[in-house]
């Protein structure tokens, strides 16, 4: 199972296509939770069941729009390359490991692109849980999941800076600072 | 008892998997041979390649599986050695 996926990524290209979406939809749950959760900030008196079910909806959107998307563009796409090669054998490949690689792929792209938002929602939205069930933390929830989104948003800069070969905290940094601008704005008309 | 030997291929196969995947995936599916892939002609999609395979004792049926399953497809046998290693009867 795992070769299969190893040899489909091989055949179809595929490696950089599923950073890329692991990578944007990640960073559109970590912003979308931030703003959540800013948003809430400024709000007097909500209670914290009401913020964890509002923000586990839109991370559940955010799931099932990344995996049906990314579906149905990388589903249509790949097939329209083995047609292309089909074309040039003048043979039908469906059984073959290139037909293989053109059913699974679309689903694996479509997994990382749906779960990239989901766990990172989760992730931001831990401290949340926690204070649901009395666990103790070092900062109030609201805080403390601000801070988390902005540490992975930190790692997702860091991660694109030693892809492109940039200055990892540079990078870092940079798409910290998208995060806080997103947060400023909020703060901004909610005054 | 026919043994086959030696199998030349001209086979048409996709870019992928690439000659030395192509030949090494081949190669686990035909142990104790020695195979030796050479590009004939490159297209956009396809590369011509010729397949020579040497054995004790090949599976033609085997190794046709393995191309078709890779993508390739086989265009004609080229060369063939087949061994008979078993005694002479002479019934007159």
């Amino acid at each position: 199972m795992f070769r299969q996926l190893i040899t489909s990524l091989d055949l179809t290209e595929s490696h950089g296509i599923v950073r890329r979406y692991f990578v944007v939809n990640g960073f559109d749950g970590a912003l979308t939770m931030l703003g959540l959760i800013v948003g809430f900030y400024m709000s007097e008196h909500v209670e914290l069941n009401v913020i964890i079910s509002a923000c586990l909806g839109a991370a559940v959107a955010l799931a099932v729009s990344g995996v049906s998307s990314a579906y149905v563009s990388e589903k249509a796409e790949k097939q329209k390359e083995l047609r292309e090669l089909e074309q040039a054998m003048i043979e039908n490949l469906d059984e073959t490991i290139h037909g293989r690689a053109t059913r699974v792929m679309p689903l694996f792209v479509a997994l990382v692109n749906g779960l990239s938002p989901f766990l990172v929602s989760l992730l931001i939205l831990s401290p949340l849980w926690a204070a649901s069930f009395s666990i103790a933390l070092p900062l109030p929830p609201l805080q403390m999941a601000f801070g988390i989104a902005l540490v992975i948003m930190f790692a997702f800069g860091v991660y694109l800076g030693r892809i492109s070969g940039i200055n990892w905290f540079w990078a870092g940094f940079r798409v910290m600072l998208i995060a806080l601008v997103t947060g400023a704005i909020i703060v901004m008309l909610n005054q | 008892m026919i043994t086959v030997k030696k199998v030349v291929l001209d086979v048409l196969k996709p870019h992928k998997p690439n000659g030395l995947e192509f030949a090494t995936l081949l190669s686990e599916k035909c142990p104790e041979s020695l195979i030796n892939l050479s590009v004939s002609a490159v297209d956009e999609n396809t590369e011509s390649v010729v397949l020579v395979i040497e054995g004790d004792s090949l599976e033609y049926e085997r190794i046709l599986a393995t191309i078709q399953e890779m993508g390739g497809s086989v265009h004609s046998i080229d060369e063939v050695e087949v061994l008979n290693s078993s005694e002479h009867r002479d019934t007159d």
